[in-house]
């Protein structure tokens, strides 16, 4: 599908700055707790699951699984953004329950499914890069990749 | 033990007109509303000191705030020991959960309880447009949807419903019997939005909105306000009719409030406040006459069903492909006006509202056929639900 001209671009915070500067230099930066080692979004200065406060964005590997999605049909913000178009929920490669709300982009919108292996790609608008998800260059690549 | 001790009773409910482009003011339709539910319950104003409502005055599209607790409390002139409002509360009913819980702690004897709803009035230029004369940036929970397109709970509630379709094989067919339902009982509610017949046909051609949702399987924005009178036990004997009873309520959830990070992206938080309120009560969902269930979209009705245990999990479909068992004179009647997909968004109150109107038999033409005492009543979807078991007394 087409990208859209323009999006409604997010607020950005302290804590979710790097969220979405990270494309600038092509990394998907998630929070990771340094303390039990497990990955966390939305963004927040502490670990949901162990309370630490040793947490950081890193990069992760940008190579996800579609969980959930939705083909929208409705011109929610009219010509700018033209539907058909893929909105998602996809599982990060390094753990499965560290999810993203997406857009699933470069395919056609029948193409996307539940389990499809998927990898990042960032849309810059002004001073945010918008982590979008398009199709895995090849599964089993993506597969192998997972592994290491 | 039950919901605070059993000290808590609802006396009186009160409706405003409802409609399309009524051309009011929400805080018109919650005045209407309240005065009803007043003299419902046999008070006078003067009765009433607490007062309670959902969402508070927080930032929203138009409408959407349609009264404050302060605009009632002010304009109906109630001398208030105890006042709230908020959004960030379990379900839109959970405001009246704590006005439940004033009256059990002794701030208050009477509670007014509302929501008002003015969205097709003030959205009359359409929701689209809305959107695109935003030029702000999106925050709060938005953030991490509107860059990517996801701009409605359609959307975000959508995806929820395909993968659940994934793992269980719900089909559209079966979906679509929710709304299918709610069209047949609306055509007895004098109040409903659409009353037209509707087929299977009709459902499936629909203008699709974000698959699995087509038109029908979204709700209607309307104008119009619901309220209801709580009031403490012993103050409530001399009032005309036998009181409703919260025999449970469930407040509960488990994991964070996301729309997208839950661990089981087959349930929501229905699934945490109807297990909260089974914990509180000796009955079993084998004990209930008939239930209200908010259906903003026809999924998140499926989800109440399934999370009140009305059937196994993993089941919903099976059990919508039997309608004849929900309909009016079923086993398990649901959504006995029409629900929000046909009776229009009062936004949880409305289900409230109708549960209590079918255990004192004054339904009218749309009244259950057999004898009705336990209602159980599934308020909100996504994160934000908060649930009751109310019992006839007397
Ligand atoms: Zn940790």
């Amino acid at each position: 599908m087409t990208r859209p001209q323009s999006r409604i671009l997010p607020q950005v915070t302290a804590d979710s700055r790097a969220f979405w500067s990270g494309g600038a230099e092509g990394e998907l930066r998630i929070y990771r707790c340094h303390n039990c080692g497990r990955w966390f979004h939305p963004p927040v200065g502490v670990c949901f699951r162990c309370r630490s406060r040793d947490v950081a964005p890193e990069a992760a590997s940008g190579r996800a699984t579609v969980a959930a999605l939705t083909v929208n049909h409705h011109p929610w913000f009219g010509e700018v953004f033209p539907p058909p178009y893929v909105v998602a929920i996809v599982e990060l490669a390094e753990q499965p329950d560290v999810r993203l709300t997406t857009q699933i982009v470069d395919c056609p919108v029948e193409d996307v499914h539940i389990g499809m292996p998927v990898e990042v790609d960032f849309e810059q608008h002004d001073d945010v890069w918008v982590p979008v998800f398009r199709p895995a260059a090849s599964t089993t690549a993506t597969r192998n990749g997972g592994n290491q | 033990m039950t919901f605070v001790d059993d000290r808590v009773v609802i006396t009186g409910i009160g409706q405003s007109d409802v409609g399309r482009r009524l051309g009011r003011t929400g805080v018109d339709l919650a005045i209407d509303a309240a005065l009803a539910a007043i003299a419902d319950a046999g008070l006078q104003p003067e009765d009433i000191d607490g007062v309670a409502s959902y969402p508070g005055n927080v930032p929203a599209e138009g409408g959407f705030v349609g009264a404050l607790s302060h605009d009632i409390r002010d304009a109906l002139g109630l001398s208030t020991t105890w006042v709230l409002s908020g959004a960030e509360t379990p379900g839109q009913i959970g405001t009246l959960m704590d006005g439940a819980a004033a009256i059990a702690g002794g701030r208050a004897t009477h509670v007014l309880s509302f929501r008002s709803v003015w969205e097709s009035t003030a959205q009359a230029a359409g929701r689209a447009q809305a959107l695109t004369g935003v030029a702000a940036r999106a925050g709060g929970h938005a953030e991490f949807r509107m860059p990517f397109g996801a701009a409605s709970a359609a959307n975000w509630i959508a995806m929820y419903a395909q993968r659940y379709m994934h793992e269980h094989g719900l089909t559209r067919e079966q979906l679509g019997q929710i709304p299918l339902n709610g069209r047949r009982n609306a055509a007895r509610n004098p109040k409903a939005i659409y009353t037209d017949p509707m087929t299977l046909d009709d459902y499936l051609d629909a203008r699709m909105i974000s698959y699995p949702f087509g038109l029908f399987d979204c709700d209607v924005p309307c104008d119009g306000a619901t309220a209801v009178i709580l009031s403490r036990r012993e103050a409530a004997g001399g009032l005309r009719r036998p009181a409703i009873a919260i025999e449970a309520a469930g407040s509960a959830l488990y994991e964070r409030h996301t729309w997208d990070q839950r661990t089981d992206l087959t349930t929501m938080a229905a699934h945490d406040t109807t297990h909260h309120l089974w914990q509180n009560t000796k009955m079993t969902p084998a004990d209930v006459d008939f239930a209200e269930l908010y259906d903003g979209f026809s999924y998140l009705c499926a989800q109440w069903i399934e999370a009140f245990g009305f059937c196994e999990k993993g089941k919903v479909g099976a059990f919508l492909s039997e309608p004849e068992r929900f309909a009016l004179d079923g086993d398990l009647p649901i959504n006995t006006h029409g629900g929000q997909l046909s009776a229009g968004r009062l936004h949880g109150y409305g289900f409230l509202h109708e549960a209590c109107l079918q255990l004192w038999g004054e339904a009218g033409e749309r009244q259950i056929p057999k004898d009705v005492e336990i209602a159980a009543v599934g308020v909100g979807g996504g994160p934000e639900a908060g649930c009751l078991l109310l019992r006839r007394e007397g």
